[in-house]
């Protein structure tokens, strides 16, 4: 990785976020086209009866990560891969899942429980704001004093109980 | 002339749009949702807008990660409804308005505003769920819709700055139109949501009711706002709210608040919706006032109390 040449990502500092900038952009175009060829009925058939062979024949560019997270449906991998969620829901919708289907395992949890925990008014914002307690010190006026690192990994543990 | 009448925000969660598709909007859960546009109907059934300009963003139907357009505006006669992937919604076709829309795109790239044009687009629940919302189910819609499609899928969309000032040189193009319009804005997406990653689920209400606020009486509160504290405080994908700073760049500086509704979830999503109406040029008056608008003077914080004492009303 060529971190020592590229300047730090404030927002790689977000937990649990993997932000789809031009970076990942570049390097999930592959990923992304495969998902954006799920739109099509025909391709979407073509997938699902043969995975492996649909990559190898349609997108041989995919990286050997990519390929891998793709089928085995581990779609964090996907999203730091450089696959961005509106196109990786694509392939949840080819699978027949929701969308919260997708959110759950996003966030190691069952669906009943994702969904349970929006009824709820969904995930607190504190405690994951920051890996770092960078936000603390941030100008932001919102940002609260707390201690974010102890409580945001206590909160994700929780959630995937 | 043509004149820029009032402006709308509008959640585009796609889930709005599949329960007014399979007919479920009368279930409790999205009935919840469905009732707080139910004022917003009328309001704009009386203002009859003769076009509206919906800022919306395109979820990988139109543009992929191919062509990335930051500011892409619709000046086609007609745009398609995209197949997301289960067919395309049945919505109407969406008319444009090709002679005002021109107009707009030759009048913002000389104020330095370099918009891509598209004359062939197809558009995706991203504009027509705030149609529905706003509109209902109708047969045609009532009105033609320049679309402005604000790329905030890949980041960085364009700052909150940015957008206010697109609004800015929108209002003056439109107010260089010399045909007699009615315009409408909606800034749609929104409200804190996040729908990738472990943190997914995310909302952060505290924020959405002083974005809302911020919106009405401070703008340029807003305009400050960083891309990193949209993500922070509203989720990921919470940054595209930068989109509603169009349409209230397009709004005069002083505005009435004359309608506001916020509920959580949609899905994944907190739901806000605001109608801003302009005080001159005879901007109408109270066809949906609220009596939460009468205390507007009133401190922000009995505001957002009474603002949340109406959402519990809704829940329960």
């Amino acid at each position: 990785m060529p971190a020592k040449q590229m300047p730090d990502k404030d927002y790689d500092d977000i937990p649990g976020t993997y932000v789809f900038d031009a970076d990942r952009s570049r390097r999930g175009y592959h990923l992304n086209m495969f998902c954006m060829s799920l739109m099509k009925a025909e391709n979407r058939k073509a997938f699902k009866d043969d995975e492996s062979g649909y990559l190898d024949r349609n997108f041989p560019l995919l990286t050997r990560e990519q390929r891998e997270a793709i089928l085995k449906r581990q779609y964090n991998r996907l999203l730091e891969l450089g696959g961005n969620i509106y196109f990786t829901a694509k392939l949840g919708a080819t699978d027949g899942h929701a969308f919260q289907h997708l959110a759950a395992v996003m966030t190691g949890s069952t669906q009943q429980d994702y969904a349970d925990m929006m009824l709820r008014g969904g995930r607190n914002v504190d405690g994951n704001r920051s890996r770092t307690g960078r936000d603390i010190l941030a100008k932001s006026k919102s940002a609260k004093p707390k201690s974010a690192k102890g409580k945001a990994s206590s909160k994700g543990k929780k959630r995937r109980g | 002339m043509a004149r820029i009448v009032a402006g709308v925000t509008s959640s585009h969660v796609p889930a709005i749009g599949a329960a007014i598709d399979n007919h479920r909007t009368s279930e409790p859960y999205w009935q919840r949702v469905f009732e707080g546009f139910e004022r917003s109907k009328e309001w704009i059934a009386k203002v009859k807008p003769d076009v509206c300009i919906v800022v919306y963003n395109d979820h990988a139907s139109a543009f992929s990660v191919e062509m990335i357009p930051t500011f892409a505006l619709g000046t086609a006669a007609e745009f398609p409804i995209a197949d997301e992937g289960w067919g395309p919604r049945p919505v109407p076709v969406v008319k444009g308005h090709p002679q005002l829309a021109a107009h707009i795109a030759q009048s913002v790239i000389l104020d330095e505003f370099d918009l891509t044009l598209c004359n062939k687009m197809e558009v995706d629940h991203g504009l027509t769920v705030p149609l529905n919302l706003m509109f209902g189910t109708p047969k045609e819609w009532p009105c033609p819709v320049i679309p402005l499609a604000v790329n905030v899928v890949m980041f960085p969309p364009p700052t909150g700055n940015r957008c206010f000032n697109l609004g800015r040189a929108i209002k003056k193009a439109v107010e260089s139109y010399p045909e007699d319009l009615k315009v409408v804005v909606f800034g749609t997406g929104g409200m804190s949501h996040q729908i990738s990653g472990q943190r997914a689920g995310l909302i952060n209400s505290k924020f959405d009711h002083a974005f809302l606020d911020n919106l009405t009486r401070n703008p340029q509160k807003l305009v400050r706002m960083d891309h990193l504290e949209y993500m922070r405080e509203a989720g990921a994908e919470g940054v595209e709210m930068v989109m509603w700073l169009i349409m209230r760049g397009a709004l005069e500086d002083k505005v009435d608040e004359v309608y506001r509704f916020y509920t959580v979830p949609a899905s994944n999503t907190a739901v806000g919706h605001i109608i801003l109406e302009n005080r001159s040029k005879g901007g109408r008056k109270a066809a949906a006032r609220k009596p939460a608008a009468k205390s507007r003077k009133s401190a922000p914080k009995l505001k957002r109390a009474a603002a949340r004492q109406k959402i519990q009303r809704i829940r329960s």
